[in-house]
């Protein structure tokens, strides 16, 4: 397996060298910033970095009035907080008046592990999803968390992108273009599609890996911008191989899953299964443990592979 | 029951001189006399009457209490050019009581931002006049609000984002009283305390009722200039109703170096018409033709 790099500190660093590049770059976060990795950004640029303390709406509604007088704001606290703590100063101060601002968290899903139940963050991409305008980001490793950041400097409007706590092994290499709203085929294959997202992407290519020897030939997509999402994509997949396979570190409801069904009730239907956390909370544990219990490891993929597959 | 003929209105402009600078000939920085303000005030309050009577929905109690607190930042405070809405130095006035959007766009359209006919399409489909504020369609508003507590954090950016330009406008924003139940507001509160902002006003439009009642029935605020006080602010007390005092105590304002500055404007709810004054009745509903009539003899 690959090296192990870090989302949060890859982004941390980007911001530092975005912030080199653009002055009206200003960051902000709710006393998490040795844990969300702005810290790097605060230290370099003191005079462009708030530390709001623990009152997340007022941080979003700050954010809100700087972007709204041209600045350009990054906002960073765990993935629970921001959409959970200030769903409606989101809504009604950024998503509604279409604000340039960037919301990028960190921390997200299960594999925040020891913690428990009031750190997973499982609702948040329904959450998100549901604002009209949001473009939303789910990187799979630390060279697409960097370009992605770089994406959503450069184009207007309100982002989310989610970033998770562990380090993750890289699935690109450096010359890898992050290409916003398109989904990317990591692996080709005819018997079926599992289409992943986050920390699921390396789980579902391990996957792809140990059904090929069952003789099931997998394609794999990494759908990183999970809003706007990439329908042609989808359906081309569902078309060529005849059964999909979502993978996602959320709940069943609400996010990859329930997107990607609407995606093909619509235009092309196929049996598929739903790889995601169940009608339920999980508690502490390791993050290995806690993916294994709630459902979300390579095997759980194979499963869902072999079982779409049954009833194409 | 309408709007007199837009022909027929005395302007603002009427009644305002400009500066002789070329480059600030448009701003509208305004040395309307008292008499004139108040004859203006009136004007304002019969816009809210009418607009709200003609679209039978709307928000006139707590839009009638901080009439002179708008008239006096838009004619006397705010420099600002009804001409170019977007002008970049432009002092900021943050609307975060949104629901008094009637009385914000009465004054908007009396600068001349839009035409005063405009007001009669208040809440109507495919209007610029929402409901509730809508930044994105009415010249002339800052933010998008409506749910309440979340415009002082949004102010608080504005001025953050004034001092790191190094530009020198200021920023006023309007809270209701019982909006300040909301825990947000103490937040920005406490924010704008720490980060020092002195290009910041903060104006609550303290008329000692909210929808169920009066504060101190529904969730009591007292001691209220204290709480601000122990927060960092620089306090001000102000009858609302009063031109002369609410002129003096925003240029006081001016004056106040290193920390934010919030006046407390003690109001009547409904103010000018007298079934509607310190009645909650009246927060969230429309007069009804009969009640336009009375409403507007009164405010004659
Ligand atoms: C977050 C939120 N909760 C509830 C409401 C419903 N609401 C609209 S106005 C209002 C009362 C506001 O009272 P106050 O701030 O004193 O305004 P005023 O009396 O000046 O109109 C309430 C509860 C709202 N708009 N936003």
């Amino acid at each position: 397996m690959s090296q192990e790099v870090s989302l949060r500190e890859t982004y941390g660093q980007t911001l530092v060298e975005l912030g080199r590049e653009n002055p009206d770059i200003v960051v902000l976060d709710a006393d998490l910033s040795r844990s969300t990795m702005t810290k790097f950004f605060a230290r370099e640029f003191p005079g462009r970095f708030f530390d709001c303390g623990i009152a997340e709406q007022n941080m979003v509604g700050i954010a809100a009035g700087l972007a709204a007088s041209g600045k350009l704001p990054f906002v960073s606290t765990f993935a629970v907080f921001a959409p959970g703590h200030c769903f409606d100063q989101i809504r009604m101060s950024i998503a509604q008046p279409k604000l340039n601002v960037k919301l990028v968290t960190t921390h997200s899903g299960i594999s925040v592990g020891e913690d428990g139940t009031s750190h997973h963050s499982i609702e948040d991409l329904a959450l998100i999803g549901s604002l009209p305008g949001f473009t939303v980001i789910v990187p799979a490793d630390a060279i697409e968390t960097a370009q992605a950041v770089r994406v959503a400097a450069a184009c207007y409007g309100p982002f989310y992108i989610r970033l998770c706590r562990p380090k993750l092994p890289l699935v690109y290499t450096e010359d890898y273009r992050f290409n916003l709203g398109k989904a990317v085929t990591m692996r080709q294959g005819n018997d079926a599609t599992i289409i992943a997202i986050g920390i699921m992407v390396i789980a579902a290519l391990e996957a792809a890996e140990n059904l090929k020897r069952e003789g099931i030939d997998c394609r794999v997509l990494n759908i990183s911008t999970l809003k706007p999402i990439d329908e042609a994509a989808i359906i081309e997949a569902a078309a060529e191989t005849g059964a999909i396979i979502t993978a996602e570190e959320h709940l069943e409801h609400g996010g990859l899953g329930s997107i990607v069904a609407q995606v093909l009730a619509r235009h092309q239907p196929v049996p598929m299964e739903f790889v995601a956390i169940k009608d339920t909370y999980a508690k502490s544990g390791n993050a290995s443990e806690l993916l294994e219990r709630y459902g979300l490891t390579a095997k759980d993929i194979e499963q869902g592979v072999r079982s779409a597959i049954a009833r194409k | 029951m309408s709007l007199p003929e837009e022909g027929n209105l005395p302007s603002i402009s009427d009644s305002v001189t400009t500066s002789a600078n070329s480059v600030d000939a448009e701003v509208f920085s305004s040395s309307a006399s008292e008499a004139e303000m108040e004859a203006i005030a009136k004007r304002l309050r019969r816009y809210i009457i009418t607009m709200t009577g003609k679209a039978g929905s709307g928000h006139p109690g707590g839009s009638l209490s901080a009439v002179e607190i708008l008239t006096t930042l838009y004619l006397r405070v705010l420099r600002h050019k009804p001409s170019d809405p977007q002008w970049a130095d432009r002092d900021r006035f943050i609307l975060s009581k949104g629901h008094a959007a009637p009385l914000l766009y009465a004054t908007l359209a009396e600068c001349g931002y839009f035409p005063v006919g405009e007001l009669l399409t208040l809440r109507q489909m495919d209007s610029r006049l929402q409901g509730h504020t809508d930044r994105t369609v009415t010249p002339g508003v800052e933010m998008s609000a409506g749910a309440l507590g979340q415009g002082l954090s949004f102010a608080l950016g504005v001025a953050l984002a004034g001092r790191l330009n190094s530009q020198h406008y200021r920023v006023y924003v309007l809270l209701g009283d019982g909006e300040c139940d909301e825990g947000q507001v103490w937040e920005g509160a406490m924010a704008a305390a720490h980060f020092k902002v002195d290009n910041l006003v903060a104006i609550v439009d303290n008329n000692g009722q909210q929808i169920d009642g009066w504060n101190r029935d529904v969730m009591n605020l007292d001691p209220f200039p204290m709480k601000w006080q122990a927060f960092g602010w620089h306090v001000a007390e102000v009858d609302g109703h009063d031109l002369a005092q609410l002129i003096q105590t925003f240029d006081q304002a001016k004056l106040v170096k290193g920390q934010p500055t919030v006046i407390i404007a003690h109001t009547i709810k409904g103010k000018g018409v007298s079934f509607m004054e310190n009645n909650p009745d009246f927060h969230g509903k429309a007069p009804n033709a009969e009640e336009v009539k009375i409403a507007l003899k009164e405010l004659e």
